[in-house]
């Protein structure tokens, strides 16, 4: 089973080693690919929320995957139990698998106790994006949103993922906040395991 | 010596996505039954435990007359009434904890890839020959 030599080519997807790989995805081709993504849901729906609707669809599928795989290669199978735990987890090791760095922070909310806010200056997904004033606050995000929420969800934390447009002073573009809000029954959990 | 494995992957909702009988044993039809029903029995002392520990591997959680059910937890768990786990269950008369590791963790490899198909749809049937001789070669070689 073991390749000698030249590379390999396996008869079954079952039989690749599930090692780490090639890092590192060309650029350009993700925002050719994820503009397609968003300009195909754009014909099919009618409305903005049916739009980030889909797009977190497509998010959350990713982000189930990512899950699993990740605990395994990174963490060495060992699962997050508690919820500053994959908080962590997410804000440090998905962000550094999916877009190279960490990100930039990680708050809790002031007014709830279940909302967290992970925030990036410039989402990867949005670099390449404009969005026309009529389509108002949407944001390409959702897709990173749907993301999170593939990760929470799966790990059994579920919440409301939704990703906004935060403008700053003294820069052009906004900073953008991904906005995480829990399930009672996540809070009830956390507050039973002390 | 002959023994008998019963082995269950169940997701959400306890529905098995994927179900074999490893041991050497000859097999009888309501063998079968017995094992399937004794592990269901043993998924509600598994909700509990799987909060409670960080690890992956549950090690033993039930026992019936001779058997032993041992249950190894994925990243994806449970939240009590909506379950959202996915998880493997052995029913065996073996004694060696890691042989029973080593192939649940295998077969937590095979899982993955399998998972990570965008077209699989998670919580449905693995239907598979592949992994089907595969899991049944590493049951071979770890029970």
């Amino acid at each position: 089973m073991i390749g000698v030599g030249k590379a390999k080519q396996y008869a079954n997807v079952l039989d690749k080693p599930l090692s780490r790989g090639r890092q590192e995805v060309s650029l350009s081709a993700f925002a050719f690919l994820f503009s397609e993504l968003v300009q195909f849901n754009q014909t099919q729906v009618d409305n903005i929320a049916e739009l980030e609707r889909r797009l977190e669809d497509a998010g959350y599928a990713v982000g189930a995957r990512v899950l699993e795989l990740l605990c395994h290669r990174e963490k060495g199978n060992r699962r997050e139990t508690r919820l500053l735990g994959i908080l962590s987890f997410i804000h440090s090791t998905v962000w550094k698998v999916l877009f190279g760095k960490v990100a930039d922070s990680l708050e809790k909310g002031t007014e709830h106790e279940d909302e967290y806010m992970i925030s990036e200056k410039e989402l990867l997904v949005n670099r390449f994006i404009s969005v026309p004033k009529d389509m108002g606050a949407f944001n390409c995000g959702a897709f990173v949103a749907g993301i999170v929420k593939g990760v929470l969800d799966n790990a059994g934390f579920p919440a409301v993922v939704t990703a906004h447009f935060v403008p700053i002073e003294g820069q052009q573009r906004p900073r953008t906040t991904i906005l995480i809000k829990f399930a009672e029954e996540v809070l009830h959990r956390e507050a039973r395991l002390g | 010596m002959a023994s008998t494995a019963c082995f269950v992957i169940i997701s959400k909702n306890d529905i098995p996505i994927y179900e074999a009988e490893v041991g050497s044993a000859p097999k009888k039809e309501d063998l079968a039954y017995q094992h399937q029903f004794i592990l269901h029995a043993a998924l509600d002392v598994v909700q509990d435990l799987a909060w409670t520990t960080n690890a992956m591997f549950l090690k033993s959680v039930d026992r019936f007359n001779d058997l032993v059910v041992s249950v190894y937890v994925t990243a994806g768990h449970i939240l009590s009434c909506c379950k959202h786990d996915v998880l493997f269950m052995l029913l065996h008369d073996s004694r060696s904890e890691d042989g029973i590791k080593s192939f649940f963790q295998e077969v937590h490899e095979l899982y993955i890839k399998i998972f990570l198909n965008p077209l699989y749809l998670p919580g449905s049937r693995i239907t598979s020959s592949h992994f089907d001789t595969k899991v049944r070669a590493l049951a071979r070689k770890y029970l």
